[in-house]
């Protein structure tokens, strides 16, 4: 009974940390309607700027007091990408947005590598609180209890402040009609950057009220936003109370978890997840979102057409010179074009959903990741021959795509985007423990190609055949009439469904079509390396074939292979650079900025200008 | 105190205004009538920049309008209440009010809380309910009070007697009588000829977007076939 309790008040004193993230990114969300990926940042940032000032600090004063300026700090900072980051992009589509708060992690990141360096720093213990408090013979942590006491505190003083302030009144009327706010004479521009301010100074008072439980290091970003966004989703994105409901179960289930099911802590959250959003698909205490403000993937295109006699040229004679490459190309250059196309097949299938779904996964290394592992896994344990474990590679990843598209496609937008994050969470957390299995980050190891593929050239013209033919697979659906309900139901969903066409249904089955191609992709690749790790199905890889598709242009259909091609050849060079980070963060910023329909979109319109200036001047 | 110059406006390719001008003078209350699609709204929201005209100028009290945000607009002294409302659902009466409210201005009359619920006691008697639990003519009231809690100087009203019971339209019309004797300038956009012929001194009457009107309702009765022409009657 003691140690039941004793186990209540460490999940509750866990709590503290992640319901002050959690709400400020749930208060960001709610007034701005953007997700803010980088909240994990915020979070990492105050760690790290609340050990520095703790070391300069003395005392009780001194510790509390840094806290307090970590907070202000913090805040400071966000209010800074508020104004240079966001404000260009509240009116372009989510993705953009999503992409933008990417890049701001990757700087972010690098930023602190620079300034703090790479080791990890052990935060300081707080004066005073030092020791434990027995409570029926069980030792708690004095600080533990002092931050179950200040988790109350803050909510009270959020509550307030949301609900009895002027400030408060015009951010909730905000979150329900900007447009009016500033119509009534409200400057929104500053509530904006107010909130986000606010925002992130929660998230950097929840990194440096964490310190003396943890520390400070670099993957703290990546490491709280799972968790950070699996509670804003049960709590109902934009609920303050609903955050902190969810961020108490999700820290008291994680430590009855570390004590009885030491292997699935990670899994546990999602299966929470999963349980609530089956009950209510808008978490505990949200509320149904209105369809998407700013269009899903923005203004009115011109529509899709199959390729002209030139357009087909050039991409015959592309696929000659790619056929021809092991003729000239040394074993570099092949293995440097097999992960160009494993990793464009993987951007085109993400490029389908995207682009003719308008549907922003954030998971869509699960499949990747999924297919690969279905492979190596039937190779590992039953000793498969390849060709058959191939194979189960695509169906595998369909299959999972099936099962989780069931859960996502219910809802749209952010919400959408969230929840494949969440789920391929929760793949990657399969992965990562269930050690017997997967062999966690150990990773599954000499998972070679068939006899007849095991040399550097059969497995290009392997990959190439695979690679090219499931990207013209896809290219041949998205000119099928499938792929024109797939269109209509993303550009007018009421009058695709006034048409007959079931829009859920096609977005369902094109969610798994994308799934198994990715799986496909994966396949390739996991014979190409040999092995298959966790990472290739943590949120980092989801992000990595965002960007491809972002940087190559979501409105064009060659944008997800030009920008897997793009992003593979210049990483070489790019991650040998020291800060190489810094540099791919701020020219994804500079793109959602300044040339917003990515390369092959800027490079279209370039030349449609150009041809337009040849044709005035021949007249 | 209000000049619209050559004004043109878009959404996005379709051109919506073409070309209108007209002027309000202070203390005056104009009517703008013209049948549904006409462009009445698009007018009001092109004075207040939220959709900014492509072309020509707005001036309000000799100061340009054109270009600025519409919270700047707001701030200048000009009210809008907009045809479909859009009060606030989720916050009370009090707190809609609590949003619209700005200081005191020169030159233009002084609203309390109190004063409003004085003029609309129905929204005195619900204070604390939220907008969503509120009838369609209760909200119309909501939404005329929250703009004049920001003290403008000339109100602009979008259709104010669309959509509600003939009892609350009344009520609304004595409203609108008694905003005048204070002193406000405003402009009413009207599809109801008999409501804007019984508040209003003068009628701007548009079609497509053109200005085919402008004078006194003794005009306008002696020329039937512009009524007949660009009214719905
Ligand atoms: N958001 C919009 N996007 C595109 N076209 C619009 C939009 N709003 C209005 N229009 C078009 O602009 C024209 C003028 O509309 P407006 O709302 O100004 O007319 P109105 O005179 O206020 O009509 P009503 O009496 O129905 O309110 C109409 O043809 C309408 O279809
Ligand atoms: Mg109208």
């Amino acid at each position: 009974m003691a140690f039941f309790l004793a186990q209540i008040l460490t999940g509750l004193a866990n709590a503290a940390a992640l319901f002050l993230v959690a709400s400020g990114l749930s208060l960001i969300f709610g007034v701005t309607r953007i997700v803010n990926f980088a909240h994990g940042s915020f979070y990492m940032l105050g760690a790290f700027v609340g050990v520095t000032l703790m070391d300069i600090l003395p005392g009780h004063v001194g510790f509390w007091g840094a806290i307090l300026l970590t907070g202000l700090a913090v805040g400071l900072i966000g209010a800074f990408v508020e104004i240079v980051v966001l404000r260009p992009v509240y009116r372009a589509p989510e993705l953009f947005q999503l992409v933008a708060t990417f890049g701001v992690i990757l700087v972010i990141q690098d930023l602190a590598l620079m300034i703090w360096g790479a080791e990890d720093r052990l935060g300081p213990r707080a004066p005073g609180l030092r020791g434990v408090w027995r409570i029926f013979g069980e030792p708690v942590p004095k600080y533990d209890i002092v931050l179950i006491a200040i988790t109350p505190v803050i909510l009270f003083a959020l509550w307030y402040l949301i609900t009895r302030t002027r400030m408060g009144t015009l951010v909730r009327a905000a979150t329900q009609d900007r447009e009016m706010v500033g119509a009534l004479g409200v400057n929104q521009a500053w509530l904006f950057t107010g909130v986000f301010a606010l925002g992130s100074a929660l998230a950097g008072l929840g990194g440096a009220l964490q310190l003396p439980k943890g520390g400070a290091d670099l993957l703290m970003d990546f490491n709280i936003i799972g968790s950070v966004f699996v509670v804003v989703v049960i709590g109902g994105m934009g609920s303050l109370p609903g955050a902190f409901i969810a961020a108490v179960i999700i820290s008291v289930l994680n430590v009855f978890g570390v004590a009885y099911l030491p292997q699935s802590t990670l899994v546990l959250m999602y299966v929470v997840m999963a349980v609530v959003l089956i009950v209510r698909p808008y978490g505990l205490l949200g509320r149904e979102e209105v369809a998407g403000e700013h269009g899903q993937v923005g203004a009115p295109e011109r529509p899709i057409r199959p390729y002209g006699a030139r357009g087909r040229m050039v991409v015959i004679a592309l696929l000659a010179a790619l056929a021809l490459l092991p003729l000239v190309a040394d074993k570099f250059i092949l293995t440097l074009m097999i992960d160009v196309i494993v990793f464009a097949l993987f951007a085109a299938s993400l490029h389908f959903i995207l682009g003719s779904g308008g549907l922003v996964s954030f998971g869509h290394a699960a499949f990747f990741g999924g297919g690969a592992y279905a492979a190596a896994l039937l190779v590992f344990h039953t000793d498969t021959p390849m060709e058959l474990a191939f194979i189960a590679a695509p169906f595998a990843a369909g299959l999972l795509a099936l099962g989780i598209g069931w859960f996502c496609i219910r809802l749209s937008g952010v919400y959408f985007a969230m929840l494949t994050l969440a789920f391929s969470q929760l793949v990657w957390s399969l992965a990562f423990q269930w050690r017997s299995v997967t062999r966690g980050d150990d990773g599954l190891v000499n998972i070679w190609p068939a006899d007849w593929l095991n040399a550097t050239a059969p497995f290009y013209y392997f990959t190439l055949a695979m690679g090219v033919g499931g990207i013209l697979f896809l290219r041949h659906i998205i000119h099928a009439p499938f792929g024109y309900a797939l269109r209509a139901g993303r550009d007018s969903p009421r009058q695709a469904e006034a048409m007959g066409i079931n829009v859920k249904r096609v977005q369902f089955a094109a969610f798994a079509v994308a799934g198994a191609m990715a799986g496909l992709a994966g396949g390739i690749f996991v014979f190409s390396k040999g092995s298959v790790f966790p990472t290739e199905l943590e949120i980092a890889a989801s992000f990595d074939v965002l960007i491809v598709v972002f940087l190559g242009g979501v409105k064009t259909l060659a944008g997800g292979v030009v920008g897997a091609a793009f992003l593979t050849g210049v990483e070489d060079w790019l991650t040998r650079l020291e800060y190489w980070r810094l540099i791919l963060g701020l020219l994804i910023i500079a793109v959602v900025i300044i040339a917003p329909e990515g390369i092959v979109g800027s490079l279209r319109t370039l030349w449609v200008r150009i041809r337009h200036i040849e044709e005035e001047e021949a007249k | 105190m209000l000049e619209l110059q050559n004004i043109h406006s878009y959404y996005g390719k379709a051109h919506i205004l073409d070309d209108l001008s007209f002027n309000i003078a202070k203390g005056e209350v104009v009517a703008l009538l013209g049948r549904n699609g006409a462009g009445k709204s698009t007018t009001m929201k092109s004075v207040m920049q939220l959709v900014p005209p492509r072309s020509g100028k707005v001036q309000f009290m000799g100061r340009e309008l054109t270009g600025l945000p519409a919270f700047r607009v707001a701030k200048m002294g000009i009210g809008y209440v907009p045809e479909d409302r859009r009060i606030f659902t989720d916050l009370t009466v009090l707190e809609n009010l609590e949003v619209g409210r700005q200081p005191a201005r020169d030159g233009a009359p002084t609203w309390t809380v109190e004063q409003l619920f004085g003029i609309f006691p129905n929204l005195a008697e619900r204070r604390m309910n939220r907008g969503k639990q509120m009838s369609g003519g209760e909200q119309q009231m909501l939404t005329i009070a929250r703009t004049l809690m920001g003290n403008p100087a000339l109100l602009l009203l979008d259709e104010p007697s669309e959509g509600i019971a003939p009892v609350i339209v009344e009520q609304m019309a004595h409203t609108i009588m008694r905003l005048k004797a204070e002193g406000l300038t405003v402009m009413i956009s009207e599809q109801n000829l008999h409501f804007a012929r019984a508040v209003t001194d003068r009628a701007i009457i548009i079609e497509s977007g053109q200005k085919k009107f402008d004078g006194t309702f003794q005009q306008l009765e002696a020329h039937p076939e512009i009524r007949d022409a660009y009214l719905a009657v």
